[in-house]
């Protein structure tokens, strides 16, 4: 299977091990991946910002980036959220529509289109409390939110189950956004930030050594919030831990 | 010109306030999930938001016909109908009907569309003594300070704040803070009003327009004492509050009080279908915006809402900021998209008030995209030109520049790349903020597109 | 133009383009057996109190003996010996410790009893009253809210009220408070026989 990379401008930037391990594991699990070498963003912190005509460039630029492939995948739940479903500063012809249409997130490429269970080369041995980005939990429908009346189900809960060693803890209020937010987090700064330590209180009185994401931006934000508090907590996005890249 | 309200700066001053925000959001907190206990032991639940949703998109999409049905049933039950195009005339019409009837005291439970009309200083300062009922409504209107919030007013105080306020106002003994005390002295300093008064007041949760009643919640049963004691009751009615028929009624009230405060029902549900023996009743529709909000192809469905308040005790943003901070009648996620269609330029940053998270909309009873219609007044705010100058500016060269791969490299990659490129280039001047409370994240020696040229180069080249 | 031909035309030409009205089931599946103690399950968790009445001894004396320091009763059920009645004037219920009513019947779901100006005589009686008792029969329940919108009391009632516990309040730091401008308890009396 023929898979695109979509590496975000920030993990480029600040977290290239996550782009690392998404492509290993996707590599691993026998996609062909390519990685498009003008791809610059999605065009989200325009869109979210209300700039539509200032996002049509990098959404037309993304567009064209990605139009070929069958799949595209990112490790970023926001991001895929934002070409699903906000990608609309462009004329939607065809190109347009088959990018949306095609693009996944990791978590849920892994589970819905390959449907994989178990990860026997990975191995994690640490209390690990998983952080439901709202972007995957509510807008990709990752697991059931729970404000709804509806059976529970997690797919980033059922890959990270396939683990071995893993031990999850649950914080009091999984589902809490953390505030991040996208520019939310510069331009609501004071809510942002505490947010950030009610998120990361929350999961060291649960117990975890780690706090791990489909979303690595907002491992970016509670990781700054924990490192000006002192709290011994580190942050790690779900493909390293099911590649196996940190243990 | 109408100022600005900012929230980021009310939020701050919130925050620094630790027992006060912390007492706050879990408070709030609490009722969320009394809420969720609500919700998830009723097996319909899902169901009965659909339908809630259904019946009011349908209410609004024949409104003219159900509000002529409404006033033709309640001018036949007895009832006095009028109808107030904005808050002026609403004001001059509750002002008419007490002065013919010589009324200088009003009784009134908590109404928030009297809040949207600013009436109780309209008749102030015509001799019309106004005495709020409700005990959250009624602190907040002797601290001279709107409610924070659509169900609990006071929610952000604590009872030192309460006592303080009483012992100004009312007599109590500033020193005792204990809740029961202070509300019994309410108790004891209002039920002389209600004796006293020549009219009472209520709003209206809903209007049926198959039986042309109103109906009213509250758990303290003020709305009955105010309706029902003195000889003369008024209702203020938003036109959105129609429903269609009293079985319908059985779905908004099943899910009502369960959203708002996670209790089965409010304490006292009343129906006022027609005036009591030797009394009289008016009932007062109210457009004040709405109808202009109808014809608003994205943002007429915030015209649902029933003002349960669930979309406020869930929001991260709201428990952590204060309904004030919102600065208008309505706060919370709901205020971000009311507030704009009354005034855009005093409440463009409230669509910015928000991590656009979708708790909200989960919440919401009647299934307003309450997040999804957040992120569509941001495109308002930015296409009106309200966005601010650095802001706007910044986005327009971040935008520039994600568009052109060559640029995006140059300042990804540049020789001053580190904290000095992105996101940087991408959010206004953004370390400056985020350093404030937070650590800054290290950029990588080497960024993917790098490690990737460098070690998959033949692949990158087919 | 009036202001209200003026709205009706304004709403005319912006209101969206028709929607459906749904029919509203009745979700009564679960309320099919005995609903009394469904109902006083509900009215307990909503501060009320649920009492059997002891069929060998007269009403009256069964009420008095719930509160026995109260001075002021006033019944607004025919045949209570010994109470007053309640008349037109509000501001008179205002002294009354103990308000006596029945309800035309009670909502399990919720353990909300249905009182209107009929059950009440004076409406403010349920209100101005320090407590409130409220007899019903144990067969004059419905299941749920749905149900309770279907029964044929509503027709006839200028005013009717879902009454539900006791004036409730927690708008100071949510500590909840029996009483805030209503009753302080609310008691309901089972008869024993309809």
């Amino acid at each position: 299977m023929k898979v695109a990379l979509f590496v975000p401008c920030f993990i480029d930037t600040f977290f290239p091990e996550v782009a690392i391990a998404t492509l290993e594991l996707l590599e691993r699990v026998g996609c062909e991946v390519v990685y498009p070498p003008d791809q610059t963003c999605c065009g989200q912190p325009l869109g979210n910002s209300g700039c539509q005509q200032d996002a049509a460039g990098a959404e037309a630029l993304f567009v064209r980036n990605f139009a070929a492939y069958d799949y595209i995948v990112a490790p970023s739940g926001s991001c895929v959220h934002h070409v699903r479903d906000h990608l609309t500063a462009i004329p939607q012809d065809a190109a347009a529509k088959h990018v949306r249409a095609q693009t996944f997130e990791l978590v849920e490429f892994l589970h819905d289109v390959l449907q994989i269970r178990d990860f026997p080369w990975a191995r994690f041995e640490h209390k690990v409390g998983w952080h439901n980005s709202c972007g995957t939990l509510r807008q990709l429908h990752h697991a059931q939110p729970s404000e709804i009346n509806a059976p529970f189900f997690s797919k980033p809960l059922t890959l990270l189950a396939g683990v071995p060693g893993i031990e999850l803890v649950s914080p009091k209020r999984p589902d809490e956004c953390c505030g991040f937010g996208g520019t939310f987090c510069v331009t609501e700064e004071p809510v942002s930030a505490r947010m950030g330590y009610d998120k990361v209180r929350d999961h060291q009185q649960a117990g975890a050594d780690f706090i791990a994401s489909a979303d690595m931006s907002c491992l970016m934000h509670q990781k700054g919030c924990a490192e000006r508090l002192g709290l011994p907590l580190r942050f790690v996005h779900i493909a390293q831990i099911l590649n196996g890249s940190v243990r | 010109m109408s100022r600005r309200v900012d929230h980021v700066k009310a939020a701050r001053t919130f925050i620094q306030d630790e027992p006060h925000i912390k007492f706050h959001d879990q408070r709030l907190w609490g009722l969320r999930q009394l809420r969720d206990g609500q919700a998830h032991g009723i097996a319909e639940w899902e169901q009965l938001r659909e339908l809630a949703s259904q019946i009011k998109e349908h209410t609004l999409s024949h409104l003219g016909d159900y509000l002529e049905q409404f006033e033709r049933n309640a001018t036949a039950n007895g009832v006095i109908v009028h109808w107030a195009a904005d808050a002026a005339e609403h004001n001059r019409i509750v002002h008419e009907i007490l002065s013919a009837q010589a009324v200088t005291l009003l009784v009134k439970s908590k109404s928030m569309l009297t809040e949207e009309c600013e009436m109780r200083p309209y008749l102030e300062a015509r001799g019309i003594a106004v005495v709020e009922t409700d005990l959250g409504e009624r602190i907040q209107q002797l601290d001279h300070e709107m409610p924070s919030h659509i169900v609990v007013p006071a929610v952000h105080k604590l009872r030192g704040d309460v006592a303080q306020v009483f012992a100004e106002n009312i007599g109590t003994d500033p020193t005792n803070d204990d809740p029961a005390y202070l509300a019994e002295g309410m108790r004891q300093d209002t039920r002389p009003y209600f004796l006293k008064a020549g009219a009472g007041m209520t709003g209206c949760n809903f209007a049926v327009a198959e039986t042309g009643s109103v109906v009213v919640c509250t758990n303290e049963g003020n709305a009955d004492l105010s309706a029902n004691v003195p000889p003369l009751h008024i209702a203020s009615i938003g036109i959105e509050k129609l429903i269609p028929r009293q079985s319908d009624l059985g779905v908004f009230i099943r899910m009502l009080s369960r959203s708002a405060l996670g209790s089965p029902i409010t304490q006292y549900t009343s129906h006022f279908r027609a005036p009591k023996a030797g009394g009289a009743m008016h009932f007062i529709l109210v457009d004040n915006g709405r109808s202009a909000r109808l014809a608003m192809d994205d943002f007429w469905y915030s015209l649902k809402c029933i003002r349960c308040g669930a979309c406020m005790n869930t929001c991260p943003v709201y428990r952590r900021s204060g309904g004030l901070s919102y600065g208008g009648v309505y706060a919370g996620p709901i205020g971000a998209i009311i507030n704009p269609t009354f005034d855009l330029k005093k409440y463009s940053a409230l669509p910015f008030a928000s991590t656009l998270n979708g708790s909200c909309s989960n919440v919401c009873p009647v299934k307003i995209n309450i997040h999804e219609q957040i992120y569509k007044w941001r495109q308002i705010v930015a296409e009106q030109g309200e966005l601010g100058f650095i802001k706007k500016e910044s986005m327009k060269l971040a935008g520039k520049v994600l568009a052109d791969p060559k640029r995006y490299r140059a300042f990804s990659e540049g020789s001053n790349r580190a904290i000095d490129t992105l996101p940087r280039a991408l959010l206004y001047n953004p370390f400056n903020a985020w350093g404030k409370q937070r650590e800054l994240p290290t950029p990588a020696a080497q960024t993917f597109h790098q490690w990737y040229a460098a070690q998959r180069k033949e692949q990158a080249d087919e | 133009m009036s202001s209200r031909d003026a709205i009706l035309a304004a709403v005319r030409a912006r209101q969206p383009a028709a929607r459906a009205l749904p029919e509203v089931p009745l979700f009564d599946a679960e309320y099919a057996g005995d609903l009394v103690p469904r109902f006083a399950m509900a009215l307990e968790k909503m501060g009320g109190r649920w009492l059997d009445a002891d069929a060998s001894v007269p009403l009256a004396t069964q009420i008095r003996l719930l509160y026995p320091s109260a001075q002021r009763f006033c019944s607004a059920v025919a045949g209570m010996d010994g109470f007053a009645s309640p008349g037109a004037d509000a501001a008179a219920l205002a002294n009354v410790d103990v308000g006596i009513v029945q309800a035309a019947f009670g909502v399990a779901e919720t353990g909300s009893l249905f009182l209107s100006e009929h059950e009440y005589g004076n409406n403010a009686l349920g209100y101005l009253a320090q407590h409130l008792l409220v007899l019903l029969h144990p067969t004059q329940l419905v299941g749920n809210l749905h149900q309770a919108y279907q029964r044929p009391e509503w027709r006839s009632a200028r005013y009717a009220a879902l009454v539900t516990g006791p004036s409730a309040t927690a708008d100071i730091e949510g500590v909840l408070i029996r009483g805030a401008q209503g009753v302080r308890s609310l008691t309901v009396l089972a008869l024993a026989n309809p």
